[in-house]
């Protein structure tokens, strides 16, 4: 699979230094929804350059390359565990090519990798497809965003959080007004909720690899999403947390059934640096 | 529009109490990095001021893990954004104390006890534009040395850099004031009439 490794260290490359193009449509956007003048204003025309030079240069355009969070879709009789290995391979040498910083740390003895591959490290998830290709999308997650995240076992009592939409809403709101500026906003936020705490953190976080402009399928949770960018954005913290108009630019919202008796909610925050990018094989 | 400050580092006491917050600031000379595992050693191991090979009287202290690249003529720093402050929050107030620090640059601000040091010894925190990695790192011009690279590797080691016109803007200064502090208090009583009576 020497060339599968290859594609699989360009998607590194092109993942971690461009920022997809509706993201930057949507940093634009807020750009134009600022006030002139504003550090809100400055602070978005710094980022704007900053996804320029990167491109241009093939350069992380974070520093922090993130968790790399695989999503693969696997077309019948391919072995996952020879893909594994290509992955795992291929992360090696994106470390040193792209170059990605090494992030993967040892618990017990702290020691680094250095090569961003450990126990559980890439993260990667994989689902049989019934089509012919082999589809792998990559997620670069950064730690300051993934920092912000919070689960919610509901009812909670301090937010007056019932077992209901509205509880949901009062959860988003809860997580950014925690978090603050401090993992880069604008935010795209994923939620997930459902029966199980595992299974509603995995779907927050896959709803990050959606497209800004796409929206829920079903009509309640598609409204749910629009309401929520709406309040968040009334909460007035701004890029970067100094104020201003844009702090969330989306919220994707998925459910799943739950049990009777749990109704777990996720938010996976993701930063304005949303890197995410597919490779098809 | 707001004038923006050239500044010298390191540091004068002059300089750092003339700053305000919501200055923008244009930063040259020499700071140096460090993240969790800096701050960590410093105040379990409390190296004295021999052991470590930068001068950090009047530093400023980067919080940033870079991307670096070893190339013959040294070491290239590719990507340079902060990371966020609000980790190291247990431990700034004693660093500052005791190494004699006059400013941390970082995002998301810092705590009371942070704000509290800064205010008691008379320096500031700068906040810098998060994930602007690239074109943050364009305004480093010289990688003048390293400490604790081997132990900590590159993300964790403490840096010296020389910088260029690094923008920053002052969101906590030497007088008690915080831009975060006030942003949070504004977006709670928005959030208090967004989530309802709680």
């Amino acid at each position: 699979m020497l060339k599968l490794r290859d594609g699989i260290v360009e998607l590194y490359r092109k993942v971690a230094s461009s920022l997809p193009p509706d993201v930057e449509e949507a940093v634009k956007g807020a750009l134009a929804h600022e006030a002139e003048g504003s550090g809100a204003a400055a602070t978005l025309s710094v980022i704007l350059e900053n996804v320029k030079r990167a491109r241009d240069t093939f350069r992380p355009l974070c520093q922090d390359t993130g968790v790399p969070v695989f999503y693969v879709k696997v077309p019948f009789g391919l072995s996952q565990k020879e893909l594994k290995n290509t992955i795992m391979e291929a992360t090696r040498e994106a470390t040193q090519k792209v170059p990605l910083r090494p992030n993967a740390v040892d618990i017990i003895t702290e020691k680094n990798s250095g090569d961003n591959t450990g126990e559980g490290f890439p993260v990667i998830y994989f689902e049989e497809t019934s089509g012919g290709a082999l589809i792998i999308d990559l997620m670069l997650k950064g730690a300051g965003c993934e920092n912000a995240g919070q689960t919610y076992k509901l009812p909670v009592e301090e937010l007056a959080a019932q077992r209901d939409l509205e509880g949901v809403r009062k959860c988003v709101l809860d997580t950014v007004q925690k978090a603050q500026g401090r993992a880069c906003p604008p935010y795209i936020l994923g939620v997930g909720i459902g029966a199980t705490k595992d299974q509603v953190a995995r779907l927050a976080k896959e709803q990050l690899m959606r497209k800004l402009t796409d929206s829920a399928a079903t009509g309640e949770i598609a409204a749910l999403e629009r309401q929520l960018v709406s309040d968040i954005n009334e909460l007035g913290i701004g890029p970067m947390g100094l104020g201003g108009r844009t702090t969330a630019m989306s919220v994707k919202i998925a459910v799943n059934h739950r049990h009777p008796a749990s109704y777990f909610v996720d938010i996976s925050v993701g930063c304005w640096a949303m890197r995410r990018g597919r490779l098809i094989w | 529009m707001v004038e923006v400050k050239r500044v010298g580092l390191p540091l004068s006491a002059e300089d750092a109490a003339g700053l305000r917050v919501g200055d923008m600031a244009l930063l040259s000379g020499r700071l140096v990095t460090g993240r969790d595992r800096v701050h960590k050693y410093l105040v379990e191991k409390h190296p004295g001021k021999g052991d470590i090979p930068f001068d950090l009287e009047g530093a400023v202290l980067y919080h940033c893990g870079p991307v670096i690249k070893k190339t013959d003529a040294g070491y290239q720093v590719l990507a340079a954004g902060p990371t966020t402050s609000m980790r190291v929050e247990m431990y700034e107030a004693d660093v500052i104390r005791q190494y004699g620090l006059r400013g941390i640059m970082g995002k998301g601000g810092m705590g009371d006890k942070t704000l509290r040091a800064l205010q008691e010894v008379g320096a500031v925190y700068f906040q810098t534009t998060g994930g602007a990695a690239a074109y943050l790192a364009d305004m480093i011009t010289e990688v003048a040395g390293v400490w604790k690279l081997e132990e900590f590797g590159p993300t964790e080691a403490m840096w010296l850099f020389e910088i260029r016109d690094f923008p920053a803007v002052v969101t906590m200064d030497s007088h008690g004031n915080s831009i975060h502090k006030e942003i949070e208090a504004v977006s709670f009583e928005k959030f208090r009439t967004l989530a309802g009576k709680i």
